[in-house]
């Protein structure tokens, strides 16, 4: 779409929580303003936005790469900041294989230049405009689920809801290889250390760190059981990481009673 | 074939329609399973993009760009509802 249309038929922001006002999208020009190392397999990268109308925590932006030779190749990645501001942090996973993500991981330096279009999605996001029913006691708690690079999104809400001093009862389940594996390590720890709303869960799959009270183990149904919020609290349920792992997440969830329609899921492709 | 959600749509349809789809709520003419288009199945190739419904697999709709045109089919859809602000 282009910018001139949309200044005409843009909605009126939706006045319901249910429907979630959420800026509108377009195609940008990012300029890299950073990158970091995230973990031994993944970087964190700071985008500079010209244009970029702020975005709600859960949403994504698609990065369009152009070859020489006219080439395109389009990848979707989760935002891991939000609210308002042309500040946009991603952070990327490297698939050995894979066109993309090896030279966003490996090659993209400051000043660099990316097409992104964004912000996209209304669905796979949370706003703390629940804080008033928080307040009455109405908000129904929040389970966010993650396995490796799906804690990006759900990383966006759990600092949302603590920027907010949202009331909400927030959960964090989050399946990892190993500690140096974590996204956002630092950041998590002190969400969870400074607020009580919000506890963080850590499950390792290969090594665990020294001490840990149980070896390395895949998420099973009786681990999920016991890690999240039961069914009888009706929490609303983020999920989130390679689709073979939100399948047997959500798969084990609705089997432990909770209703499909609350439990939101974002696949990010592979087994 | 290595599926995502039709959150993954966003992007794609928000070249074609001035709103978020992805929380328009379709019906499948083969089931006549309600939901999000965000809660679809969508299976991405070379060739284009096909969603397919999460309870009985239908088609519901196709996608296919070139440089200069696009193709929308909604063969597999019996309606949609369109939230309005
Ligand atoms: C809505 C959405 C949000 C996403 N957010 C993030 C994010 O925040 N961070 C992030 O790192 N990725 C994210 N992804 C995945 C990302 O879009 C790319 O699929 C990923 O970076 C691989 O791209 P590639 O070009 O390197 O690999 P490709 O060249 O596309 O694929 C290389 C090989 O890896 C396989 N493969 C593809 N995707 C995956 C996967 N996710 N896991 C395992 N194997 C895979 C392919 O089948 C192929 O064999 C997201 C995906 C979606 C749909
Ligand atoms: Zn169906």
């Amino acid at each position: 779409m282009s910018d001139a249309a949309t200044g005409t038929t843009a909605p009126a922001p939706a006045p319901s929580a249910a429907l979630l006002a959420v800026p509108r999208s377009g195609w940008h020009v990012a300029t890299v303003a950073s990158t970091r190392r995230e973990t031994p397999n993944a970087s964190r990268i700071e985008l500079e936005v010209d244009g970029w109308p702020g975005n709600a925590a859960g949403q994504h932006l698609d990065v369009r790469l152009t070859a020489p030779d006219g080439y395109t190749a389009t990848r979707s990645y989760s935002i891991a900041s939000s609210g308002a501001g042309t500040r946009v942090t991603i952070a990327v996973d490297k698939l050995p294989d894979g066109e993309v993500s090896p030279y966003l991981v490996d090659e993209v330096r400051a000043g660099d230049m990316l097409e992104v279009h964004g912000p996209l999605g209304a669905f796979f996001v949370w706003a703390p405009d629940a804080a008033d029913a928080a307040a009455a006691g109405e908000a129904r708690p929040v389970q966010l689920i993650a396995g490796g690079s799906g804690v990006v999104p759900l990383y966006a809400m759990a600092e949302a809801h603590g920027a907010a001093h949202d009331l909400t009862s927030f959960r964090l389940l989050y399946s990892v290889r190993s500690p140096d594996d974590v996204y956002f390590a630092d950041e998590l720890r002190r969400l969870a250390e400074a607020s009580a709303a919000l506890q963080l869960d850590l499950v390792y799959t290969r090594r665990s760190p020294a001490g840990w009270p149980t070896p390395p183990a895949r998420i099973t149904r009786e681990v999920l059981e016991a890690a999240v919020i039961p069914a009888a609290e009706r929490p609303r349920v983020f999920v989130c990481g390679s689709t073979g792992f939100v399948e047997r997440v959500a798969d084990w969830l609705v089997e432990l009673g909770h209703d499909a329609r609350s439990i939101r899921t974002e696949r990010y492709g592979g087994t | 074939m290595q599926h995502v959600d039709g959150n993954a749509l966003a992007g794609p349809l928000a070249e074609f329609f001035s709103f978020d789809l992805t929380t328009a709520i379709a019906r499948c003419s083969g089931c006549g399973a309600v939901g999000e288009l965000a809660r679809t199945m969508v299976y991405r190739s070379g060739a284009g993009t096909v969603v397919r419904c999460s309870e009985c697999d239908q088609v519901l709709a196709t996608l296919v760009e070139t440089a200069d045109r696009a193709w929308i089919g909604l063969s597999g859809i019996s309606a949609i509802e369109v939230p309005r602000g």
